[in-house]
């Protein structure tokens, strides 16, 4: 058996970047920022990913197309590596990634407002509003409020709208 | 990894169920609402911070079973240990009464797990930091929330004033036991593994104090503590609790997905 010369890694990060997100499928795992490496050990392909959160349900899923994916384009020796470290962050969404969350309904994170638990200087902030302003992303408006700190997933908050009405997520900061 | 190497993997493998185990307890426990909050959003983020906790324990016994290498998995460790083989605080063992008991009891916790997270991200074991640099992101914002809602139903209606009261009187006789040291703990300390849980006593009471005074809920001050479930003697609590967690595995040994 010949064989032939395997991808090039510029060609797997495109396939990457074809793979839906399960739970939001109108971003990509690239435009999520999970995709850490991906890399060929001899003729081993090694795609190294990291988890959203430690108990998110996806993880698994996000394996699972990881794998029919590339194996689709023909890829046979493939081995995934979990990397914990550094932790994924929302900072690490894409800007394409965002506009597209934004379009679909959620609200895109807002970098640098992750809590950091220290917690003394905040209590003012916790008893009264947030300082933090999330726009509508249906109407824009700036006029929202938090509903709940978690949304239909743990990487999400709830908010509404209180112009428009309408409720939506938010893509909470980690 | 020089701590792993150098340190008593008995000791060792010990420390790191503790951690797994109160990650594991208290997120079965929180999971005990889902389908019974008081309000849909509060079910809904219930259920998603016992996952995080569940999902941080995954990360924490896989390690142990790793270190303590007897050919046992995070799974077998989950659900075939029997009460007196687990390691957890008696807090988080504590059922979960009203929701005040259980914001109350997720409070005291949350304040001294973001404590204890921040110290382990300095541990000599590259293992450890990493998966405490990863659970202090999900924990530093649990403790947003619990705070926020200790605060919000503290200085809220006599009604829940009243009860938020009676869940600090009746749980604070279980936050004691989070800062006692023993020979495990200074075996870790010694290795750089982990801090004195002593040494984080300070920033957990200056926390405490400052949400208690918003919540204008007196702070209790010294009293007798229980202690004991980081050596496995337990309340009659975890029993009952384990009876329905490891139910499946225990009637159907090696069920898979």
């Amino acid at each position: 058996m010949t064989a032939a010369p395997h991808p090039g890694t510029d060609q797997v990060w495109d396939w990457l970047s074809q793979v839906p997100d399960p739970e939001i499928p109108v971003i990509s795992l690239t435009d999520l920022g999970i995709i850490r490496d991906v890399a060929w050990a001899d003729d081993t392909l090694v795609v190294t990913v990291t988890p959203t959160y430690s108990g998110c349900p996806a993880t698994s899923i996000i394996n699972l197309d990881i794998e029919t994916a590339l194996r689709s384009h023909g890829i046979e020796k493939l081995r995934l590596e979990r990397q914990l470290s550094p932790p994924w962050t929302t900072d690490w969404i894409t800007e394409g990634g965002r506009e597209k969350l934004r379009a679909y309904g959620i609200a895109p994170p807002i970098d640098g407002t992750a809590a950091d638990g220290r917690l003394a200087g905040r209590i003012a902030r916790l008893a009264g509003s947030s300082n933090l302003v999330i726009a509508c992303p249906r109407c824009g408006s700036t006029k929202t409020e938090k509903i709940s700190q978690f949304g239909s997933t743990p990487c999400k908050a709830s908010y509404r709208c209180t112009d428009c009405l309408e409720p939506f997520d938010y893509f909470k900061c980690i | 990894m020089a701590g792993a190497e150098t340190i008593d993997r008995t000791a060792f493998a010990e420390w790191l169920q503790r951690v797994g185990d109160n990650a594991l307890i208290l997120g079965h426990r929180v999971s005990e609402w889902c389908g019974h909050a008081p309000a849909l959003e509060e079910d809904i983020a219930l259920a998603n911070q016992a996952l995080d906790l569940i999902g941080q324990c995954q990360l924490w016994l896989g390690l142990a079973a790793e270190v303590e290498d007897k050919g046992r998995s995070a799974d077998d460790l989950a659900f075939l240990r029997d009460a007196g083989a687990f390691r957890n605080l008696l807090l988080v063992e504590r059922p979960n009464g009203d929701f005040a008991q259980t914001l109350m009891r997720q409070f005291l916790f949350d304040a001294y797990h973001v404590e204890l997270l921040r110290a382990l991200k300095g541990s000599t074991d590259n293992r450890v930091a990493e998966i405490a640099a990863k659970a202090e992101k999900e924990v530093a914002y649990h403790l947003e929330r619990s705070a926020d809602l200790v605060i919000r139903l503290g200085d809220g209606s006599a009604e829940s004033h009243a009860r938020m009261e009676q869940a600090l009187k009746s749980l604070w006789p279980y936050s004691g036991e989070m800062f006692i040291d023993d020979a495990t703990d200074q075996a870790m300390a010694d290795a750089g593994i982990a801090p004195l849980p002593s040494t984080l006593r300070a920033a957990w009471d200056e926390t405490v104090a400052a949400v208690l005074t918003e919540a204008t809920l007196a702070h209790p001050g010294q009293a007798w503590q229980h202690k004991g479930g980081k050596q496995g003697v337990h309340s009659e609590h975890l029993g009952f609790l384990l009876a329905e967690m490891q139910f499946l595995q225990r009637a159907y040994p090696g069920a898979v997905w």
